[in-house]
């Protein structure tokens, strides 16, 4: 959908800002441009939508030399969301979003209809269409700018920092909403940041930049974890890069251990027989239906096995948490295990450590 | 008692009032004449001047200083030098009015221009904006208020200045302030003064009002 073959940026200066850069952006892919600042990850996105020039190389969108296009037309077709959002102070919430449709001449009733929509969609209120955006908090405006690119229903998306001005709580939910927008409406993205976490959470791919524009490593979030290409990568992964790993890996992807499962009625004697088998010293309690009672040391399983003298696990994790949670919840629990349970409540298994760092080999 | 301070007339002087209201009329109208003309007319100046100011930042500088420097030219000197030129007519009072009127019209329209958040233009430039629109819906509403601010200025500075040039016949209230200084009469002048302060007063109240007009938004925004 967006390719760039060997586009160089070098200033009047003689600073390089881009080199000799090539990539493809997919159809309908979210590609994180990341690196630390002088990267030339803004410059590269900028060109896309020539609000920057390349001195020499070529970027296509849609197959078509951008270089070609009439500017201001190139950019009612490309979405565009920057940190500062920059909406229009002197216009309501439903003019800023109107303002492309406007641009292309949109009839007043499609306008409208695209406006209802889009609040809507972004998670306002219509309340909010009169407001104007000094009115809003700070999450409201990222939405509205949201809401503003996708108004003409562009197939591309350019986004520099989108969610760089909000606090970190209320980032992390736009990022969240923004991803599930995006299992909607399958825009192609480029998605700017320098936010190695951002990059990992939004990205389908990453393209890792140093500074001067050299691309370092263009992967998958998982790829580029488990195998970083250089010591650049490598370092601008930081130090936590195993749990970084963790955090993109649901726990369904390990297979839970059964664990020393006894029913209520059980004897001591079968009691001892799952302990032993699973090799500790405690038992879990599960009903016939699944459910879970709790654990109970297994010196005190003296009679058959009731259920009120269960106490409850402190750790439990669910099949959409991420390993990183799920560890989480392990370096605090006093057994060194975690059960994971299902929607209802129901016993799927334990989670051990050993479990949690063996995906990661 | 000095010369300049003798009344020949008591004060207040209700007939000089009684027998001048036409007059007093017809110099208001002169005064609101000469201040409307010359304001329009310097903003027809000075806009351009000032739009190519904010655009190529390299001119900003020289269309500065050659207001600026107009702007230091002593009142009385530049009518009275421009007698010779177009004799004692409206065009004499109206050429020194309007370019005393530029400094403060391009200052304060570059200065408009200049405070529109740079985000803002780079958000419209790439959502697909050409020049004129982006000039017309995004730029200039929002540097509305810093211009007609400049406009509040000149207007209360030219009717001030208006009163100068009753001494080359032109002058609205000039002539009537004027007039009771050489009659040695206070009301005639005091008139002529009050009349100018309550104009300017008028005039700006009524750009005040034009500007909430033009930008709710920013009555909102201050709020």
């Amino acid at each position: 959908m967006i390719s760039f073959e060997h586009v160089t940026k070098r200033y009047p200066d003689g600073t390089v800002a881009v080199d000799d850069l090539s990539f493809e952006v997919d159809e309908g892919e979210i590609l994180v441009l990341v690196g630390p600042s002088g990267c030339g990850k803004t410059t590269s996105m900028r060109m896309i939508n020539r609000m920057v020039e390349p001195s020499s190389g070529t970027i296509r969108v849609d197959g078509r030399d951008v270089t070609t296009l009439d500017p201001a037309d190139l950019r009612r077709g490309i979405g565009y969301v920057i940190q500062q959002i920059g909406l229009f102070p002197h216009r309501s919430v439903a003019d800023n979003i109107a303002t492309v449709p406007r641009l292309l001449d949109w009839d007043a009733d499609r306008i409208d209809a695209r406006v209802n929509e889009l609040v809507d969609t972004v998670g306002l209120t219509p309340a909010m269409q009169s407001r104007y955006p000094h009115q809003l908090s700070g999450g409201q405006r990222q939405r509205v700018g949201v809401a503003r690119a996708l108004a003409a229903d562009p197939p591309v998306l350019l986004m520099d920092e989108p969610f760089g001005a909000v606090d970190p709580i209320v980032r992390t939910r736009l990022q969240a909403e923004f991803l599930s927008l995006q299992e909607q409406v399958r825009k192609t993205i480029v998605f700017v940041t320098h936010d190695i976490d951002e990059a990992i959470a939004m990205g389908d791919r990453i393209a890792i930049l140093a500074e001067g524009g050299v691309l370092q490593q263009l992967d998958s979030p998982t790829e580029i974890l488990a195998r970083p290409a250089n010591a650049f990568v490598e370092e601008f992964l930081g130090a936590e890069r195993e749990l970084r790993r963790l955090a993109l890996i649901p726990v369904s992807e390990v297979a839970a251990d059964r664990g020393p499962v006894v029913r209520p009625g059980d004897t001591p004697a079968q009691a001892a027989t799952a302990a032993r088998a699973a090799g500790t010293d405690w038992v879990a309690i599960v009903g016939q239906d699944g459910t879970v009672h709790g654990w109970c040391d297994l010196a005190d399983v003296t009679g058959p096995v009731d259920p009120a003298a269960a106490r409850p696990f402190a750790a439990t994790v669910r099949a959409h948490d991420t390993l990183r949670a799920a560890l989480d919840v392990l370096v605090a629990s006093p057994n060194g295990v975690a059960v994971r349970v299902g929607p209802s409540g129901s016993y799927e298994g334990l989670v051990t450590r050993e479990l949690v760092t063996g995906a990661l080999s | 008692m000095s010369p300049l301070l003798a009344q020949s007339r008591p004060f207040p002087d209700w007939e000089w009032i009684q027998r001048n209201g036409d007059i007093v009329l017809e110099q208001g109208v002169q005064h609101v004449q000469l201040t409307v003309a010359a304001v329009a007319i310097g903003f027809l100046i000075a806009f351009p001047l000032a739009l190519l100011a904010s655009r190529r930042r390299r001119l900003a500088g020289p269309v500065l200083q050659v207001t600026g420097v107009l702007f230091t030219i002593p009142s009385l000197a530049l009518f009275v030098g421009l007698v010779p030129l177009t004799g004692l007519s409206t065009t004499t009072a109206l050429i020194p009015l309007t370019l005393y009127t530029l400094l403060i019209l391009v200052r304060n329209t570059i200065a408009g221009l200049d405070s529109v958040p740079s985000e803002v233009v780079e958000a419209a430039r790439a959502m697909g904006f050409r020049e004129a629109a982006l000039l017309r819906s995004v730029e200039l509403p929002l540097a509305l208020p810093v211009i007609i601010a400049g406009v509040r200025i000149a207007t209360v500075t030219t009717i001030g200045l208006v009163t100068v040039t009753a001494l080359i016949g032109q002058g609205g209230w000039g002539q009537i302030i004027l007039s009771g200084f050489q009659r040695q009469n206070l009301t005639p002048t005091l008139v002529g003064f009050l009349l100018s302060v309550v104009l300017a007063v008028t005039l700006d109240l009524l750009l005040v009002a034009l500007e909430r007009r033009l930008s709710p938004w920013s009555r909102k925004a201050a709020r």
